[in-house]
């Protein structure tokens, strides 16, 4: 047993209403360079829908994740080492732009420098790749909430495999939103598809890094990611990928697309596992039998064997404390809601969802049944089988059982709280229809419903014997430098680098586990525009001026 | 003035060559990338790319045997003259239509493609064209001094290859390049201010060719201290003061 300790992501999909706040605050963070304008580390896709680039999941055209080979050995879809080298040089199965689409801008300053005239002034979509003036037909974002989708969702892979059950017509239709970052893979297939070795696995958190030194750009991480979430800079020449807010994660803060999330859907916690069985279970022969093969790869980390391998692999009490209070761990292994992300890619992603009960809901409310009662939603489970065996696609490989019995525990949770809420004595068969106890189905509740920020992302800080490395801290004194950072940059490289996590630690922690909605007590720093009348200056907005200006 | 043109500016263009690497190395590996464009266009790409690579490999290959090989090594493994000359000339005749092919398809691709000729740097035109010379040279050095004869024959052997032995061992023997055609001198002198060019340019991503990758496992695990993270290093401790 080699324990390794993995930090992973759980979403819940019945809450997110798709605002796509964890995209934009994610793409300011990171990807808000030239070079990177179409680079979405997150991106929100409506399912169904053709995804982000488009048709991404369609392994037969892009080759994406492992495949086992006849004598059932691991080999890289898009083809073994040698022939990966000798299409180095053009790599057919790269996404064009296209795929993604044509990032623009608008030529705005014909708005304002346009002399009077009859007819309004028009800015003008401009490319920012060509420079030219061009035609939008395609974003990260153009079927958002099933926009065009009698055009275009019959071209989403996944429906494709359950078509002849589908017509696309407007009264069947059911949507739901899925919030993607990078998965941070227990079997990566970028890192392995990358000739210069240049992304990696942290050893001590699981996250998967692109060093930008050793990147010499030869794209083949691009295209071995079957998540497609690996992007090739343009401007600079270098892939980048979603790094799990590392900065942050290192100090204990969640990642800016979690920190964010309106409707706090995510999870953030540790999970161990056991490196020396990953690829044993990667290799399952079984696609359905995938989802299974990965949560035995999971540790128990309360069991104490565990908890010993662990201190012997070298990690810390405190890590070992919060892989057991992990709301991934509960999620994934103890209620068994969570579910992988197309498991059959054989990567072992680390970003699990918990699918949407919402589309089954949605249809019994709208026959005038009761929807939160159980009897109704599992008969409703039972027969909506097409939004059932979408989800199964994405999440299981096709397999309804396991997507099946997920949603009955969320539907069953829904009619066990709703007793409680009204104050009528809870009703013991439910749980017990899920094969859980009142007890744990509360836990879930609790966890799925109400849990606080420290509940929802138990992050433990790396640790402070590391702290001069660490990105977040800069423990060295920025100051010494006066007039910026790397003077050898002009334009947007210039400068020290900003910090991702501006707000003070402790600062953030108050705010974000209190439960009131006030600000900080102290309102020093803060200056109030709405009461100023334009006269002088406002207060606060300048510091003191001395007694002798 | 041969002494000039065949020891003294090939020492430097070598000196710049070895110690520009080492510099961009050291101060630029983050610049150190193929700084491919085929997000932006694939389709002639796809052609042009591999017949210019894999032509290029050949050319390389194809080099290295003509200059390092003495002659009387494959007089004493029984190669007749005549038959090293078919084979290399045959070869050397295909890799070369492939560069050439492959360059020309890329080179037009650069400039009618707008976003492609958009990313192009005035360091990628100054190399486009020493190399452009270079292959053309070359080319021309194949074609009408072996299979032509234009100018009588030239056993670049006898020639060029001594003279470039020469130059490797630090014993420069400049007379044996001032007797070879023009077209041969041409070719190393430019081939020269190539190399000094060389580290200053995209075409540092040779020396990255990923052959590693067949026997590294697949995926790499790296520790978190590493030096190489993050975007804060260490300051040097002897910071000057003042400045």
């Amino acid at each position: 047993m080699r324990v390794m300790a993995q930090m992973a992501m759980v979403m819940n999909l019945d809450k997110c209403i798709g605002c796509h706040t964890c995209s934009v605050t994610c793409k300011q963070a990171w990807t808000n360079r030239s070079g990177t304008e179409y680079v979405w580390f997150n991106n929100v896709e409506t399912r169904p829908g053709l995804g982000y680039p488009r048709t991404y999941e369609n392994q037969e055209k892009w080759k994406g994740g492992w495949e086992l080979t006849k004598r059932g050995r691991m080999k890289l879809k898009a083809g073994g080492r040698l022939k990966n080298l000798m299409t180095i040089f053009s790599n057919p199965i790269l996404p064009s732009i296209g795929e993604y689409y044509e990032p623009w801008t608008y030529d705005y300053s014909t708005l304002t420098d346009a002399p009077a005239q009859e007819h309004t002034p028009v800015a003008r979509p401009k490319s920012l790749i060509s420079g030219q003036n061009m035609k939008i037909e395609w974003s990260a974002n153009w079927d958002d909430d099933l926009g065009g989708a009698t055009e275009t969702a019959h071209r989403d892979p996944m429906l494709a495999k359950i078509a002849d059950k589908v017509k696309f017509e407007f009264e069947q239709t059911f949507m739901f939103y899925l919030p993607r970052i990078c998965e941070h893979c227990l079997n990566p297939s970028c890192a392995a598809s990358c000739p210069s070795g240049a992304i990696y696995k942290r050893e001590e958190d699981g996250i998967v890094l692109v060093d930008q030194d050793k990147c010499r750009g030869w794209r083949k991480c691009v295209s071995g990611c079957p998540y497609k979430k690996v992007y090739f800079n343009h401007r600079t020449g270098k892939a980048e990928k979603c790094t799990f807010c590392f900065p942050r994660i290192e100090v204990g803060l969640p990642t800016v697309c979690a920190e964010t999330c309106v409707g706090r859907l995510r999870y953030i916690g540790l999970v161990l596992y056991d490196a020396d069985k990953v690829l044993e279970a990667a290799s399952t022969t079984d696609d359905t039998g995938l989802y299974e093969a990965q949560r035995e790869v999971f540790l128990d980390p309360f069991d104490p064997e565990v908890v010993r391998a662990a201190e012997q692999a070298g990690i810390a009490r405190d890590w070992i404390d919060a892989a057991q209070r992990s709301p991934i761990h509960a999620l994934i292994n103890t209620y068994k809601v969570a579910l992988p992300l197309h498991p059959e890619y054989r990567t072992m992603p680390m970003v699990w969802y918990i699918p949407p009960l919402s589309p089954v809901v949605d249809v019994v409310a709208e026959t005038g049944e009761d929807a939160e009662d159980t009897g109704n939603l599992f008969a409703a489970i039972d027969a909506l089988r097409i939004p059932v065996e979408y989800l199964a696609e994405l999440f299981t490989a096709g397999d309804v059982a396991p997507v099946d019995a997920v949603l009955k525990r969320l539907a069953a949770m829904r009619s066990y709280m709703r007793d409680i809420n009204l104050g009528r004595d809870p009703d013991a068969s439910i749980p017990a229809a899920v094969g859980m106890s009142e007890e744990e189905m509360y836990d879930m509740y609790r966890l799925l419903a109400i849990a606080k920020y420290d509940e929802r992302y138990v992050i433990p800080p790396a640790h402070a014997e590391q702290a001069h490395s660490l990105e977040e801290l800069g423990t060295e004194c920025a100051v010494s430098e006066y007039g910026g950072g790397q003077h050898d940059l002009f334009g947007e490289g210039s400068g020290t680098p900003t910090p991702i996590a501006v707000e003070n630690f402790q600062m953030l922690q108050d705010r974000q586990t209190s439960d009131s909605l006030t600000g900080p007590s102290s309102t020093k720093g803060r200056v109030n525009l709405l009461n100023w009348d334009g006269k002088g200056s406002p207060p606060g907005l300048f510091p003191p001026t001395g007694p002798d200006s | 003035m041969n002494q000039f043109l065949f020891v003294v500016f090939p020492y430097l263009c070598l000196a710049t060559f070895v110690v520009g690497h080492v510099w961009r190395y050291r101060y630029d590996k983050f610049g150190w990338t193929t700084r491919s464009s085929q997000l932006y266009e694939n389709r002639l790409l796809r052609i042009g790319s591999p017949l210019f690579h894999f032509g290029m490999l050949g050319v390389v290959g194809g080099h290295i045997i003509g200059l390092l090989v003495p002659q009387a090594w494959t007089d004493w493994a029984g190669i007749s003259e005549r038959a090293y000359h078919v084979v290399a000339v045959a070869g050397g005749l295909l890799a070369g239509v492939m560069t050439v092919v492959g360059m020309a398809i890329l080179i037009y691709r650069r400039r009618t493609v707008g976003p492609v000729f958009s990313a192009t740097t005035p360091m990628d035109k100054v190399m486009y064209a020493f190399l452009g010379v270079v292959i053309v040279l070359g080319m021309w050095n194949t074609v009408a001094g072996s299979i032509l004869t234009i100018g009588g024959e030239y056993n670049y052997r006898e020639g060029v290859s001594v003279w470039y032995r020469s130059f490797l061992a630090f014993q420069p023997d400049a007379a044996l390049m001032a007797q070879a055609p023009l077209g041969f001198q041409l070719h190393a002198l430019v081939a020269f201010g190539l190399f000094a060019l060389w580290p200053f340019t995209r075409l540092v991503h040779v020396f990255s060719a990923p052959v590693g990758y067949l026997t590294r496992p697949y995926i790499v695990y790296r520790q978190r201290d590493d030096a190489a993270l993050g975007s804060h290093s260490p300051r040097r401790g002897w910071d000057r003061v003042g400045g």
